[in-house]
């Protein structure tokens, strides 16, 4: 069978696969500090003796936008969302660190201060204890100070600050539980104490809309033309076949 | 093809996202409603091409192909902030100004709490809710009682015919949790303790941080109409994104059926 038919396949599989990551981009378009994905091909060269005719395309990630999402008012005092670059640290449920940009927090029934997915946030001694309170304050620099219970405002505790990291951009990954890390592993970084956030606001998801559904249109047509390429391939055959038939 | 059953989970969370809405706009009136938010996750990645993989003994691949699977409904938060006091000027409509929950006893013998405080007598002269169930610690109205006052402390006086000084009847208590947040709604305005919310802890109203508390007021639902509009708006257009991405992949299915 012509070679033909396979580059093109591999291109309509491939287009398939980022098809899907556009569809979760436009899943989690309402997700908390969701960083979108991007796709990419690359070219694939198939190596051998003779002329090099046949290159495959592969599907491959792109890792994550970094821009930033909008930035939306919920009056939450314990919602922050990180202004301009940085990181919020979070200990995830095997006892790593991690990071996110989804910044509604809760307290849970320990008093411990967690994600919305329930990772303990970090702050700058381990993760941060909110004691029985009236009121929560989360500076801009991550400071936490709460009004304890049974006092009066006059009397702000302050109790411990998020740890507000921001390591080298090209360092992070994202896994698959959808949560930060720095590559490779090693020493977590340092809180960095210019990085700022905003209380009584979330930061949305930063999937474009309009650029996902141009990239779905233009991944819809391209499977199109692959198909077609595999079509043709098919008709060559047949036609091959016809004028090497004897009858 | 992956991307038909991702979008399908973007419809599932829109869809979910919109009934919490609605649910929202229906209680506009509902007194000592607290308004939900629907709280998203994205779901687990599926690692195609491992970052970091060695391309080469000295070079490495500086990104990998993570395809996610798409995205859930992970909470859908109840929002305490302080609704508005509305004056109905009836003596058995309480307020709460500030943190905590009056106290009910169910029927079954559990207790509940609520921010509802439209209170009325039963038969036997005791401080009921709407529903019926009688408010904890039990506060009793003597029936030949003139007039009814409740203190910003939870204090109740009657003036009893022929007697100048008022009598303290019973006390209103408040109470409160470390994190409101993981109670659970029950409906009929109550909410139930769970082990999320941290155990109950009666007090004083004005004191300890309690709230205190308003005669003749009543608290309206928190809900603000104008945000849950711009969120529907949100909701339904990200509804019609995630279904488009379901016809697209439909469209290339339905091409490679038909051209080859």
């Amino acid at each position: 069978m012509d070679r033909l038919l396979y580059v093109a396949m591999t291109g309509a599989k491939q287009l398939m696969q980022a098809q899907t990551v556009v569809a979760h981009n436009l899943a989690n378009v309402s997700t908390t500090g969701f960083r979108a994905d991007l796709a990419r091909f690359e070219a694939a060269p198939v190596e051998g003796p003779g002329y090099p005719s046949r290159i495959n395309t592969v599907a491959s990630g792109l890792g994550f936008d970094r821009s930033q999402g909008t930035l939306v008012q919920t009056g939450g005092q314990l919602d922050v969302a990180i202004d301009g670059p940085g990181w919020l640290a979070v200990q995830t449920k095997d006892g790593a660190q991690a990071y996110t940009r989804g910044g509604s927090l809760n307290v849970n029934e320990l008093g411990l201060l967690e994600t919305e997915r329930g990772d303990l946030v970090l702050g700058d001694n381990g993760p941060v204890a909110i004691p029985p309170n009236t009121g929560v304050t989360i500076a801009p620099d991550g400071t936490v100070s709460i009004v304890p219970q049974g006092q009066g405002p006059n009397t702000l505790a302050q109790i411990g600050r998020l740890k507000l990291v921001n390591p080298d951009p090209s360092k992070l990954e994202k896994r698959t539980d959808g949560l930060v890390r720095v590559a490779g592993g090693g020493k977590p970084p340092e809180a960095d104490a210019n990085v700022r956030v905003a209380s009584g606001f979330i930061e949305t998801s930063n999937v474009n809309m309009a650029s996902s559904m141009v990239d779905m249109i233009e991944y819809a047509r391209q499977f199109e033309v692959a198909l077609r390429m595999m079509h043709v391939a098919d008709e060559n055959e047949s036609r091959a076949a016809n004028i090497a038939s004897l009858s | 093809m992956e991307s038909l059953w991702v979008a399908k989970t973007g419809l599932e969370a829109q869809q979910t996202r919109m009934t919490v809405v609605a649910q929202n706009l229906a209680n506009v009136n509902t007194t000592g409603y607290k308004r939900g938010r629907a709280m998203f996750e994205d779901l687990l990645y599926q690692n195609v091409t491992q970052v970091g993989g060695l391309t080469s003994q000295q070079t490495q691949s500086p990104t990998g192909l993570n395809l996610g699977t798409g995205v859930r409904v992970v909470a859908t938060d109840k929002q305490f902030s302080q609704g508005n006091l509305v004056t109905t000027n009836n003596p058995f409509d309480v307020a709460v100004e500030g943190r905590g929950f009056f106290q009910v006893l169910l029927p079954d013998g559990t207790q509940a709490y609520t921010r509802d405080g439209t209170f009325q007598l039963d038969p036997q002269g005791q401080l009921v809710n709407s529903s019926g169930y009688a408010v904890q610690p039990a506060v009793t109205i003597p029936t030949s009682a003139q007039a009814v006052t409740v203190g910003v402390d939870g204090v109740v006086s009657a003036v009893l015919p022929g007697q100048a000084d008022p009598i303290q009847v019973g006390t209103l208590q408040l109470t409160d949790f470390v994190n409101p947040g993981g109670l659970q709604p029950r409906g009929q305005n109550l909410f139930m303790e769970t082990v999320a919310s941290g155990p109950p802890q009666p007090g004083t109203p004005g004191l300890n941080g309690l709230g205190t508390l308003e005669q003749g007021t009543l608290e309206t639902s928190n809900v603000n109409v104008v945000e849950e509009l711009v969120s529907m708006i949100e909701t339904q257009r990200a509804y019609e994104m995630n279904s488009r991405a379901i016809e697209t992949s439909d469209q290339m299915l339905q091409h490679l059926t038909n051209s080859l």
